[in-house]
């Protein structure tokens, strides 16, 4: 919503500084996006006053002014201007100014005479279409005062941010309303030059469906109102005015509509944008002689009408929007634009005003299934005031006869179902409940006052009865004049102190501590944390889609974590990163009967370097190979998935639960790399929310072990993993632990075999194991290697 | 030091490891029993070297002063108290670059939604996460956002299906994903009786495209507590409270008047502009404030909907947007930096250096 600073004085009858209000307003709940200075192109502009005026000595038409310019200087200025005056005040523009024509001024000699600056016409200020002569400044200001000041042109934009809760805060009263009641002081609609207090229009209610207008020269039948639709129209009001005169607004009028960013089209659809921003009540002028079969109705659209709205586009309607019709047709869609047909142009001397309430709901409907917003959409959606409809319709008329001349031939109220604002009761136990400060009975009355509600205090049972205004939609339960009481007693004079509290019983989610461990976990592997979006491209035919994406790229839940981290590590290449470890902690969908199933998950992946490169290396870091990835794999698992041991299957790592089921998966990923990349590892293992089981205390050993190595030859049909097996099963609980320490392959060895060493270590925790304990027990292991494996020792 | 060929030099090899074990009156005799000019054990093999022939008597030279240099080293050491360095970097050039290995990080996001559920665990919150896909009446309508409203507007919704079999017996049983974590409040508070108080990270969607400020999906971060007698007092002293040990003890905090469907009383609270203080600049719009979070009392219709009875308990919820707090922090100056795997950016975030 755009404010005029000006405009609120006007309501509030004092002066007001951009400075001090937006904080005030903000306050209020008004926050401001921006405060934007109006005109600010003429601020340097000042009264220059004319002290010396001699013809040019070498031009005819040409005079030579001294010209006092404020701060006891003087600027020479030539001028052709036929109206210059000893005496007289001009807007004087120094040099180096620039004008709103774009013209920047510098110094020059006219035939020989220096000028310093100009004097000014209105319309090189932009000011009016007055280009014959400089513009008379009729002011007793001195000389070097800014014009702005002198004409009172200078003003602020404010663009405030109104909640959407909020439709009385789109319209001038109702943000002054809001600025009396913060600055406790009174503030009224302000008076409008020209205009006479002691006529008020006559408006006729009618408490039926429709109603018959008196008639004019244009609508020599009268005009038939009619409201043919249950909820979308609850009130509609129109008033005939004849003989009016279509053209420029007037100055006052201008200036407004451009301080809140309107441009002036003419004086009569100036008007209904002047009330609309004044009153926050969109309006309608129709022309009167442009309305045929003398009737206006609000009825719903067929399905499949037309209508060209008024930025020339034409409309199909469908049978739930409601439009305003005449005898022939729609001639505009309710509460959202009116027609081209029906609209006022110079030619135009009956008007025909509308202003109506469109349900909020139905307005937003349409508005969004014509994909058409407009300021009175707006306004329509937040709610307007239901009973001020008649007091808008009157400030129309009066502006319109005073603005535009014409006479009030007839105006109608037509309100088929009469209601009153709600009154609700507020209890003061329940605001010292919620707000936790203990206000008076009279101190929340006075709130209440002071956001426009009429109240009957109720004090033998602590209470107010509270009739809602009606531009406050949104006040409908106690809590909303609550949250009014805090509002008006102001949030900043809340205590901050903090009082003692109950903790709550619930326990931190165990999915986030698993998370928040694995995270760990890997930042201290080396990986890096990355956060992707978790919608993208389909990664199967079964993945879940988004009924309404952005585009096609974010057009599916993702169902596995990886394929985003490879995307980022194509886009490291891109940029030249080579080395690359990232790891994402994420949910990851899939299809499920009824919902998608969500499954926390971590994924990871590692290329290049497997250590920053290091001078002892000679310049030849080893990348990252399997064995990283094996590594990595089981550290994840351990981390977020403890019941789960990983296994081979395949070419690839699996990490399975007792039960069989798979829980993540480790390998070789393809990707788009280019010549230099290192081959690329990736891993993604579900999250376990369960806590890993405390291991057991097992005393450290006192007693030292011993350890033997072996070489063995192991034929390739035999895994690492089943010798290990065999030996701890051989090993008579002496042995505490074994280790591959190297593999060979080559000369030496028969092909089809491969030696491995492996670090046997023995302990006895109770007793020192003897040279000859340990020897027998490496013979039991070698011969059950021999018989259940074929592996025999390397000669 | 290895041995050197030499029995004499190499029997002295133990005692230059034990010197560091030394007294420091030992250590002055042992001096004196190795390298003194009279009676030193290597001035005495020293000595012998005269007698010797040119080749031997050139290499049990070099010999015997390496050792010596060795000796005076670990002498040196120990009594000029240079460090704990007991193996001198003889031959070392310390200026050549260490060994390092890749050192990760968490992404900025995490760390701080992570600093923000410490802070308030010590205020007795407890973290809670829920799903991200929920149904219409969760994510709005028991969240008390009116049907048809603009309020909608404001969270443009990514839907999954156009009903639900869970839900077709009332309206809301669309499926969508979550644009916010407060449906989390909601089942927080069917989970058991108050009081409840909570801290919910977690992402949610909205219908956006990227561009500098928006995302379609990013994290957020609320909290709820409710019990009897709990006022807007307290929410704006928690928060104040929090407010202040997040960014700091001195941060100037202002609390003001919004308007959300789920809260009534609403509010915002504004911090101090972080990067001008104060005195206004384009980040704050001049205004010297920087919005952090929208809080309010939870309306009672929300607790009603919760199956929680609004009139003997109230509470206040807040919730924000750490991706934001990130961007400040960082000085990132589009949201999308939060969703890059830039390695270079990774590490200079992280602060790890490799």
């Amino acid at each position: 919503m755009n404010v005029s600073r000006r405009w609120l004085e006007a309501f509030l009858n004092r002066p007001l500084v951009a400075r001090d209000l937006v904080p005030r307003l903000a306050m209020l709940g008004l926050p401001a996006d921006a405060v934007e200075p109006v005109n600010a192109q003429l601020a340097p502009v000042v009264v220059g006053h004319v002290v010396e005026l001699t013809p040019h000595p070498n031009a005819d038409r040409l005079s030579v002014c001294q010209v006092d310019v404020g701060g006891g200087e003087r600027r020479q200025v030539v001028t052709g201007a036929p109206n210059v005056a000893l005496g007289a005040k001009y807007p004087f523009a120094a040099l180096g100014v620039t004008l709103p024509n774009g013209l920047t001024l510098e110094k020059r000699k006219l035939r020989g005479e220096v000028s310093e600056g100009m004097l000014c016409s209105a319309d090189e200020l932009a000011l009016g279409q007055d280009h014959d002569g400089l513009m008379t400044l009729t002011t007793d200001a001195p000389a070097g005062t800014p014009i702005l000041e002198v004409l009172g042109l200078g003003d602020d934009r404010l663009v405030l941010d109104v909640s959407p809760m909020r439709g009385d805060l789109l319209g001038h009263k109702g943000i002054a309303r809001e600025l009396a009641a913060s600055l406790k002081m009174p503030f009224r609609l302000p008076a409008v030059p020209g205009t006479d207090p002691a006529v008020g229009a006559s408006i006729r209610r009618v408490e039926r469906r429709a109603a018959r207008m008196a008639g004019s020269s244009a609508l020599p039948d009268g005009l038939e109102i009619a409201v043919e639709t249950g909820s979308s129209c609850r009130r509609f009001t129109a008033a005939i005015i004849e003989g009016v005169a279509v053209g420029p607004s007037p100055d006052w009028l201008r200036q407004r509509l451009e301080a809140v960013g309107q441009r002036s089209i003419n004086n009569l659809v100036d008007i209904t944008n002047y009330v609309m921003f004044e009153l926050g009540q969109p309006l309608h002028a129709f022309d009167g002689a442009r309305i045929r079969g003398g009737r206006l109705a609000a009825r719903l659209a067929t399905a499949g009408e037309r209508v060209t709205t008024l930025d020339g586009t034409e409309r199909t309607l469908s049978a739930s929007m409601t439009v305003v019709a005449d005898g022939a047709g729609a001639v505009g869609v309710a509460g959202i634009m009116g027609g081209g047909d029906s609209e006022v142009s110079d030619g135009t001397t009956t008007i025909v005003l509308e202003a109506a309430y469109w349900d909020p709901g139905e307005t937003r409907m349409t508005r969004r299934a014509l994909g058409l917003a407009s300021e009175a959409s707006q306004r329509f959606e937040r709610g307007v005031d239901l009973w001020g409809l008649p007091d808008v319709l009157r400030r129309a008329i009066e502006l319109t006869l005073v603005v535009a001349g014409g006479r009030l031939v007839d105006a109608v109220d037509v309100w088929p179902v009469p209601s009153n604002p709600p009154r609700i009761f507020l209890r003061q136990a329940r605001v010292r409940q919620i707000v936790g400060v203990d206000l008076s009975l009279a101190a929340i009355e006075q709130t209440m006052v002071a956001i426009g509600a009429t109240v009957l205090s109720k004090p033998d049972d602590g209470r107010l009865a509270v009739d809602v205004p009606g531009w406050r939609r949104d006040l409908t339960t106690e809590i909303d004049l609550v949250e009014e009481v805090a509002r008006i007693y102001g949030y900043d004079k809340l205590p901050d102190d903090l009082r003692p509290f109950r903790a709550g019983a619930q326990v931190r989610a165990p999915i986030d501590v698993a998370a928040a461990r694995v995270r760990q976990g890997l930042a201290a592997e080396g990986l890096f944390e990355v956060v992707l979006l978790p919608i993208g491209p389909a990664t199967s035919d079964q993945a879940v889609p988004v009924l309404n994406p952005l585009s096609a790229d974010h057009g599916f839940l993702r169902e596995r974590l990886i394929p985003g981290l490879i995307g980022q590590v194509e886009a490291n290449w891109a940029a030249q990163v080579r080395d690359i470890r990232l790891f994402e902690v994420g949910t990851a969908f899939l299809a499920g009967p009824s919902r998608p199933a969500e499954t926390t998950r971590v994924a990871a992946v590692v290329t290049g370097a497997g250590a920053p490169a290091h001078w002892s290396d000679s310049g030849k870091t080893a990348d990252v190979d399997w064995w990283d990835l094996k590594g990595l794999f089981e550290r994840t698992v351990s981390l977020a998935n403890p019941g789960a041991s990983v296994q081979v299957e395949g070419g690839e790592l699996v990490a399975r639960l007792p039960g069989g089921q798979v829980v993540g998966r480790a390998s070789v990923l393809s990707a788009d790399a280019p010549p230099w990349a290192g081959p690329v590892f990736g891993l993604e293992v579900e999250l376990d929310p369960a806590a890993p089981a405390p291991v057991p205390f097992v005393p450290p050993p006192t007693v030292p072990s011993s350890s033997r190595d072996l070489a063995l030859v192991v034929p390739w049909s035999v895994s690492a993993e089943s010798v290990t097996t065999e030996m701890r099963k051989s090993g008579a609980g002496l042995l505490e632990s074994v280790a591959v320490i190297d593999e060979y392959r080559g000369p030496g060895i028969a092909p089809g075999a491969r030696s491995l060493a492996f670090r046997l270590v023995f302990r006895r925790r109770e007793k020192t194991l003897k040279d000859n304990e340990v020897d027998s027990a490496v013979n039991r292991i070698r011969g059950a290697l021999e018989k259940q494996l074929g592996v025999t020792l390397r000669s | 030091m290895d041995p050197t060929g030499y029995p004499d030099l190499d029997a002295l090899l133990p005692r230059l490891a034990a010197i560091e074990g030394l007294t420091p009156d030992a250590l002055e005799a042992e001096r004196i029993a190795i390298l003194g000019r009279k009676q030193g054990a290597l001035t005495a093999l020293l000595r012998t070297l005269p007698a010797l022939a040119p080749e031997e008597r050139k290499a049990l030279g070099a010999a015997v002063n390496r050792v010596k240099q060795a000796f005076e080293a670990a002498f040196d050491h120990l009594t000029t108290g240079t460090g704990d360095r007991p193996e001198a970097a003889a031959g070392l050039d310390l200026t050549m670059p260490g060994r390092g290995r890749w050192i990760g990080a968490d992404h900025p996001v995490t760390r701080v939604t992570t600093e923000i559920c410490e802070i308030f665990a010590s205020l007795g919150f407890a973290v809670a996460v829920g799903p991200e896909v929920e149904d219409e009446w969760m994510n709005f309508f028991a969240l008390n956002f009116p049907e048809n409203h603009p309020a909608l507007d404001a969270h443009d919704t990514l839907f999954l299906s156009e009903g639900s079999s869970e839900r077709a017996d009332r309206a809301g049983g669309r499926l969508l994903l979550r644009t916010h974590t407060s449906p989390v409040q909601i089942r927080t508070m069917q989970s058991g009786p108050p009081p409840y108080r909570v801290v919910i990270p977690g992402m949610v969607y909205r219908n956006d495209p990227f561009d500098p400020s928006h995302a379609p999906a990013f994290a957020q971060i609320e909290g709820l507590a409710v019990d009897e007698g709990i006022g807007m007092v307290d929410l704006k002293a928690t928060l104040t409270h929090f407010v202040r040990k997040f960014f700091g003890p001195k941060t100037a905090v202002r609390f003001r008047p919004s308007y959300f469907p789920f809260t009534e009383p609403s509010g915002e609270l504004d911090i101090e502009c972080q990067l001008c203080h104060g005195n206004g600049c384009p980040a704050c719009k001049q205004t010297g404030w920087m919005e952090i979070l929208g809080c309010g009392m939870v309306h009672p219709n929300v607790l009603t909907n919760a199956g929680v009875d609004a009139e003997k308990y109230s509470g206040w919820a807040f919730g924000m947007g750490p991706g934001r707090v990130a961007m400040n922090r960082y000085g990132l100056p589009d949201i999308r930096y939060l969703y890059s795997g830039d390695m270079r950016l990774l590490r200079q975030l992280g602060g790890t250096g490799r």
